[in-house]
């Protein structure tokens, strides 16, 4: 089922975007993405992410300067059509006026793709997304998850050189979400086809990018492996944009980062740091006299599974972290907490 | 629940009343006058026996038929061309659109006799290019000019309002797919604007069938329905003839336009 796809390496060289009425959507990027990789775009609404999508699928060209490149070969100039790329969009974008097989076969009938090697491929394809049943459907009697699936098997049929998907689970909700999430991420691995995804939302980035593109006011804020990016960000956008980030003031002393509500030893502590930065996970409850930091309890939320807490250290924002204990906490009580160092970083 | 049935009697009755009135009355005593001349309800079956009447039903029908055709071609290409591009000037060449809306039939006719009539643009261009001089206003083909002329504006409109409404991702996905400018026309754009060419496509096609004042300025022997039934009523005093012959004509379009609805599947047009 995952012949005929040949995932290409795919550069971008000083892409930048500046629309017509001044608009500096995107600075300059320069982009390598290898053949098969899978890369997410992720930023908030505005920094860029479908611009860039859009130059390297052909609807928008780069200002001057900026070049792109499939396997090598520049195709800045080459528009759409010729690209041989396969699109899905948040809107799903079926055509109403063809069935559910016809959309899926719609790609091969415009390159004229002989009609029982065809019809086979759209057989293929309606059998890999899980959708043979709907093949006669009117695009209006399916359901969001099942436009998707359309929206895929379409893109796929004329195994495109690389795919390309701009929030394509965002119109559904959470738990179909997930399940498709799942999906994409299974058939991107099994296809091996280079693909280019992008989203606002950064459980989803984690869990489909062999590598994340933050994205910030049209620049590329960090390039990485998921667990870099959410153990090493490189700057506090990146550090505040992906999970929770707790932050403390203090100064660095003997080993120890000390703060007005305790101290934290970190010796590996980079001098002159002012600002502590630690995830959630490397906090724990401890209410011995060895605790780190002290504070007070703001907020619980009982999540089922565990328990968030919220906690008042004297800072601008409390403290945030998660524990599994099987008690009840109460508004205001006293909180001693211990922090991981190897967690610990300074920005 | 129980009181829903004459509830709704209530609130379908000045629909009712209207309906009545003004259709169903006058329809059907148009219909019995109709068939209170000498023949009988015979007449009715003159429109089609009658070879003068016959050839003057399809001629109208082409003639409509036609106009409806070019005009949809037209204002297809141009309202989509106007509401996407963007050029100095566009918004007062679509405010100007509307400027022959109100014009009557008579001041349309007189526009055709200027443009292609014995002393007009067409003739004097044509006779210093070739040294012949080309007339077509006082026949079919002036009328069709005059007809596409007062159709084209207002279904413009009708496109320009469609064509914003038309999905960009659309034609994204299909050009991502492979399609040329050609197929993404075929394939997105027409189909997206179907709705908007049968509603108006339908009011052209009746406007056409229907059109009096232009025929009229243009030429009195012009072999179009209403022309013929103007000259039954006020010439002949042929008062059942025209009646049958005005009832058919409403008939005749109706069935064409609820046919044309039918075969594009769309509930979207008013038949005439
Ligand atoms: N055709 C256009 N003309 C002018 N400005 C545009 C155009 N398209 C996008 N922009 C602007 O460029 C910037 C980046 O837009 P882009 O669509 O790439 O953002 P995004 O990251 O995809 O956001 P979102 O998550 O909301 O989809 C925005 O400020 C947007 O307003
Ligand atoms: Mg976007």
């Amino acid at each position: 089922m995952t012949e005929g796809f040949k995932p290409i390496a795919i550069t971008l060289e000083n892409c930048g975007k500046t629309f017509a009425d001044g608009t500096r959507a995107l600075h300059p990027l320069t982009l390598e993405i290898a053949a098969s990789e899978t890369i997410v775009f992720l930023g908030p609404s505005g920094c860029g992410k479908t611009t860039t999508l859009r130059i390297i699928a052909g609807l928008e060209t780069p200002d001057p300067g900026g070049r792109v490149l499939f396997d090598g070969e520049d195709v800045t100039a080459l528009p759409i059509e010729r690209r041989r790329v396969g699109m899905v969009f948040q809107s799903y974008a079926l055509f109403p006026n063809m069935s559910v097989a016809e959309n899926v076969g719609y790609g091969l009938r415009v390159r004229r793709v002989a009609g029982a090697e065809a019809a086979g491929r759209v057989a293929e394809m309606l059998a890999m997304m899980r959708i043979e049943a709907l093949a006669d459907r009117r695009i209006d009697q399916l359901s969001g998850g099942q436009r998707q699936r359309v929206a895929l098997a379409r893109a796929l049929a004329v195994r495109p050189r690389v795919l390309l998907m701009d929030e394509p689970l965002t119109a559904l909700d959470a738990k179909l979400r997930d399940a498709l999430r799942l999906e994409i991420d299974e058939l991107l691995r099994r296809l091996g086809i280079t693909a280019i995804y992008v989203t606002h939302d950064q459980a989803e980035a984690m869990a489909l990018g062999d590598r994340i593109v933050v994205m910030d006011h049209g620049r590329v804020a960090q390039v990485g492996k998921p667990r870099d990016i959410y153990q090493r960000p490189s700057t506090r956008f990146v550090a505040d944009f992906i999970g929770t980030m707790n932050r403390i003031n203090g100064t660095v002393r003997d080993g120890a980062f000390v703060t007005a509500a305790g101290a934290i030893p970190w010796r590996e502590a980079p001098p002159g740091a002012s600002e502590a930065l630690f995830r959630p996970e490397d906090v724990t409850l401890d209410d011995t006299a060895e605790a780190h930091l002290r504070g007070r309890l703001t907020a619980a939320f009982f999540l089922g599974d565990r328990t968030r807490l919220f906690i008042d250290v004297g800072m601008e924002k409390p403290l945030v972290t998660e524990t599994g204990a099987r008690r009840d906490f109460t508004h205001d009580e006293p909180i001693g907490l211990r922090i991981d160092p190897r967690g610990l970083m300074a920005l | 629940m129980r009181h829903e049935t004459p509830r709704l009697i209530l609130l379908l009755l000045p629909a009712g009343i209207f309906f009545t009135a003004f259709f169903l009355l006058p329809l059907s005593r148009l219909f019995a006058i109709g068939g209170s001349g000498a023949d009988g309800f015979a007449a009715y079956a003159a429109i089609v026996t009658d070879r003068n009447y016959f050839a003057s039903l399809l001629s109208t029908l082409a003639l409509a038929a036609a106009t409806t055709a070019a005009t949809l071609v037209i204002s297809g290409i141009s309202g989509v061309f106007l509401q996407r591009s963007r050029f100095p000037g566009n918004a007062i060449l679509v405010a100007m659109l509307t400027f022959p809306l109100a014009f009557p039939g008579v001041v349309i006719g007189f526009m055709v006799i200027m443009l292609a009539g014995r002393q007009g643009l067409i003739g004097e261009i044509a006779l210093r290019l070739t040294g012949e001089k080309i007339v077509f206003a006082y026949s079919m083909a002036g009328l069709f000019m005059g007809y596409v002329y007062f159709s084209v504006p207002r279904t413009i409109l009708t496109v320009m309002a469609a064509a914003e409404k038309l999905d960009p991702k659309l034609e994204e996905a299909a050009r991502s797919l492979g399609a040329s400018t050609w197929q993404v026309v075929r394939d997105v754009i027409i189909p997206g604007l179907k709705p908007a060419f049968i509603s108006a496509g339908a009011i052209c096609f009746a406007t056409a069938v229907g059109a009096f004042g232009t025929a009229f300025t243009l030429a009195t022997r012009i072999n179009v329905l209403p022309m013929v039934i103007y000259t039954e009523f006020t010439l002949q005093a042929n008062i059942a003839t025209a009646a049958a012959l005005s009832f058919v004509l409403g008939a005749v379009t109706w069935v064409v336009l609820a046919a044309a609805r039918t075969a594009a599947g769309s509930s979207v047009a008013a038949a005439g």
